[in-house]
């Protein structure tokens, strides 16, 4: 730990780093807590795991075409974003077995990108990061990519706090309103998109999923609205990206992997020691 | 004649091939205070939703103060069954009321203080001044009841719909309930569904029986035993309270 924070001073590597998991964080308990509340998890892993086609088909179009100005970010921002539209289309109009529809995005996405990225010249390592972050890697550009994503975010989710706690909340009641449930669940969709895009670096695509939604419930615990769930799961999510990186530092412990086992940690023992105390 | 509050015109309707209404005609009266009742499954729920524009007949007419369902939204209010709700979804109980206020077209931002007096009169009304900060979840059945019709009342509705309102209750919260509708009843029309007899007896002065065919009975004449055995089959036993519709269950 003391390591960690020597070598902070130090390396903009890890500086980035912690900036890049203090800026996520943000966004990751504010829409943490409507993923959690909507109970879309299912849907959010599906949006996270089919990026990697994205991720796969921007890695191709630079090595490949040589199209120098694209990044991985961007293919997973634009795979994430159709995901959105298959998804939400299927669930608002075709409603029957949306699970398998969800489910099918989620592995098709995946094998796309395994098929790019055989057909990519160079490191497999790629995969890897992709799959399991590499925090370390944050260049400048990706952090200005986060706070402008971040900035976002944050800004629609809290302007339209009103319509979308109401759909989350009682959705038939907010048609009967004329709120256009349609329109703000797709936004909500679109949010947590982004989201995953953005934890992707962090975590990668596979741990995403504990990052967006355990934070926010273990914050669901201690908040009697959404709006203190919301800011109790950003610093949760602060607290445990920061020390999830501190702690991966001195034995040389993969980042992502790492922050998630804090992750975990913290939700098993809250959700233990809660169970104790109700007895 | 003054238009009725609620009408329908020879209405069908079914779920895919499973037939749930079928020719039903009827109106509802404005300032009625109106029960369906049923046995499960007899269509009360789709009659209700049917009312919201939720759904649409297969054949017939649904009409609400004159008008189409669905383009009178704002003047019905809605309070629908409450156990589908998640316990532990962090809303306070003041901003549940303040759904009530939602608009199409207002969707930004927070509420204003004009919503805010509503809901805070809403909240009154049902008793609920002092719970207003706490999260929804802790209250009890009857105090979310009550809540859900605070949030249906805040934006001042002329009829008021509620789905099962006394499922699950204790009798005496029943009661408080009972009153609370009575007192609001003198404001504007209510149609509630319920299958607890008890109820019906007590407050609603028109009861419409549901079992695919609808049949209306003014409670003033009593319903009697026949008219709930013909909707309820053999079940009538299984009523609460053992509520006697032979004899006298005026208003006490």
């Amino acid at each position: 730990m003391t390591e960690f924070f020597e070598a902070l001073r130090s390396s903009t590597v890890l500086q980035n780093a912690l900036l890049a998991g203090l800026l996520s964080s943000v966004a990751c308990g504010v829409v943490g807590s409507y993923v959690v509340t909507k109970r879309i998890s299912y849907i959010a892993g599906a949006l996270a795991h089919c990026v990697l086609g994205g991720l796969g088909m921007a890695r191709y179009l630079e090595i490949v075409w040589g199209w120098e100005w694209i990044t991985p970010l961007h293919g997973a921002l634009f795979a994430a974003l159709i995901a959105v539209g298959i998804i939400g289309f299927v669930t608002l109009r075709v409603g029957e077995r949306e699970d398998t529809i969800i489910g099918a995005v989620w592995a098709i996405g995946m094998a796309i990108g395994i098929l790019f990225i055989q057909a990519t010249p160079g490191y497999a390592q790629d995969l890897e990061g992709y799959l399991f972050g590499n925090i370390l890697f944050v260049s400048a550009q990706d952090l200005w990519l986060i706070v402008i994503l971040d900035i976002l975010v944050v800004t629609v989710s809290l302007v339209f706090y009103k319509p979308l706690l109401a759909i989350c909340f009682d959705e038939e009641f907010a048609r009967l309103r004329g709120v256009r449930v349609e329109l703000y669940y797709l936004l909500l969709l679109g949010l947590v998109a982004v989201t995953v895009v953005l934890l992707l670096s962090l975590v990668g695509i596979i741990l995403v999923i504990a990052l967006l939604t355990l934070p926010a419930a273990i914050a669901n615990r201690f908040s009697a609205t959404l709006g203190w769930m919301m800011l109790l799961a950003t610093v949760f999510c602060g607290v445990f990206t920061t020390s999830g990186l501190a702690l991966s530092y001195g034995p040389e412990l993969p980042v992502g992997a790492t922050i998630i086992m804090v992750t975990g940690v913290a939700y098993l023992g809250v959700t233990l020691l809660s169970a104790v105390l109700r007895r | 004649m003054t238009e009725p509050a609620v009408c329908f015109k020879e209405v069908s309707f079914s779920y895919g091939n499973q037939c749930a209404l079928e020719g039903v005609d009827f109106d509802i009266e404005v300032g009625d205070f109106v029960s369906f009742i049923g046995p499960n499954g007899g269509g009360k729920t789709t009659l209700l939703k049917l009312i919201l524009g939720l759904l649409q007949p297969d054949s017939g007419v649904v009409q609400v103060f004159g008008q189409g369902p669905s383009t009178v939204r704002g003047r019905v209010g809605y309070m629908p069954q409450r156990p589908r709700f998640d316990p532990l979804f962090p809303v306070s109980v003041f901003e549940v009321v303040l759904m009530g206020c939602l608009r199409s077209g207002s969707e930004w931002g927070g509420y204003g203080a004009s919503d805010k007096d509503r809901g805070r009169k809403a909240l009154s009304e049902v008793g609920l001044d002092e719970e207003r900060k706490r999260p929804f979840g802790s209250l009890s059945g009857g105090q979310q009841q009550r809540a859900l019709i605070a949030r249906a009342l805040v934006s001042e509705p002329e009829i008021l719909l509620l789905d099962e309102p006394t499922a699950n209750l204790d009798v005496h919260v029943e009661g408080e309930l009972y009153e609370l509708l009575e007192r609001i009843n003198q404001r504007m029309t209510i149609v509630l569904v319920s299958h607890d007899l008890g109820f019906v007896a007590r407050s609603v002065r028109t009861v419409v029986c549901v079992n695919q065919k609808v049949r209306v009975h003014p409670t003033t004449e009593q319903i009697t035993a026949d008219a709930v055995r013909e909707i309820y089959g053999e079940d009538i036993r299984m009523v609460r309270h053992d509520v006697d519709f032979g004899h006298d269950h005026s208003h006490d």
